[in-house]
């Protein structure tokens, strides 16, 4: 099974506020990033959360980020780790 | 919703669970307890600055631990936590680089390595702040850094644990190995420290 993206992707996270947990920050939601490097695969602990035992396993991927692209300024850069289908490609 | 884990979900299943083992008679009352208890015991920031001052003093070691922290720790006995062992991520610290760790989520650390977290780390003060301000949290740590040093924060937001690679001293070319572990402190392996 191949990752869907390399290091170096250019993502877009997910913009809505979802009905349930969810390990993508509010601070990132819909927001630009680049891949560092796919971690390795976990159950998605968004329908874990649930209490559901049917969560589908998904590649996790450290995505940096600029201040800029989060916060409007600044010049460091935050590092999440992402499930698969929090990301899409970025345009 | 979201922005917590878990974590009373997880509470709940597992007071549940060792009810029923108990119930059950699968395990004693108190072996989950002796159990949590050994953990903690390993628990301490002693192992990563044994961690660190392996890395100053191998380079080969230190290139394994920034490739692959979860197995060059494993050769020193250690893991970042978990019963099922979580993976491990060293970010190195360099004259153009700080790194600095959080969990905005809640507060996940690499408690093996480490030792239980500070209450500053578990702070809602601390976890909101680094990732909007972080050259203002570290001035209050007393780190300043200049302009040119680009900071990055991991916020650990899934199964991986983050420990920094800090920066060996000047000065300390003739100590050795344990010497040079007794000056790590567990900031500097957070990143809220410069030694
Ligand atoms: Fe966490």
């Amino acid at each position: 099974m191949t990752d869907r993206f390399a290091a170096g992707a250019h993502v877009r996270t997910y913009p809505h506020d979802p009905p349930h947990h969810t390990r993508l920050p509010r601070y990132a939601r819909g927001k630009r990033g680049v891949v560092v490097e796919p971690e390795g695969r976990a159950p998605l602990a968004d329908v874990r959360a649930q209490g559901r035992d049917d969560a589908r396993v998904e590649m996790i991927y450290a995505v940096r980020f600029a201040a800029r692209e989060l916060w409007g300024e600044g010049d460091h850069h935050v590092v999440l780790d992402l499930s698969e289908s929090y990301l899409r490609e970025a345009e | 919703m979201s922005g917590t884990h878990e974590d009373a979900v997880i509470s709940r299943q597992v007071r549940r669970l060792e009810s029923l083992l108990e119930a059950e008679g699968i395990v004693g009352g108190d072996t989950v307890d002796e159990v949590i208890d050994g953990f903690l015991a390993g628990a301490s920031p002693v192992n990563g600055a044994k961690v660190v001052a392996r890395a100053w003093t191998d380079p080969a070691y230190r290139e394994r631990l920034l490739a692959d922290g979860t197995s060059a720790v494993g050769e020193l006995g250690f893991s970042a936590g978990g019963v099922q062992k979580q993976r491990l991520r060293v970010v190195e610290n360099t004259a153009d680089t700080h790194n600095v760790i959080v969990c905005t989520l809640c507060s996940c650390y690499p408690l093996r390595l480490l030792g239980p977290s500070p209450g500053w780390y578990k702070s809602e003060a601390y976890r909101s702040r680094v990732v909007r301000d972080p050259r203002g949290v570290l001035a209050e740590f007393g780190v300043t850094l200049p302009e040119s040093v680009d900071i990055t924060v991991w916020d650990s937001s899934a199964e991986t644990r983050y420990m920094v690679l800090p920066r060996r001293p000047a000065g300390t070319d003739r100590l050795n190995e344990e010497e040079l572990a007794s000056l790590i402190t567990r900031n500097g392996l957070i990143g809220t420290g410069v030694l």
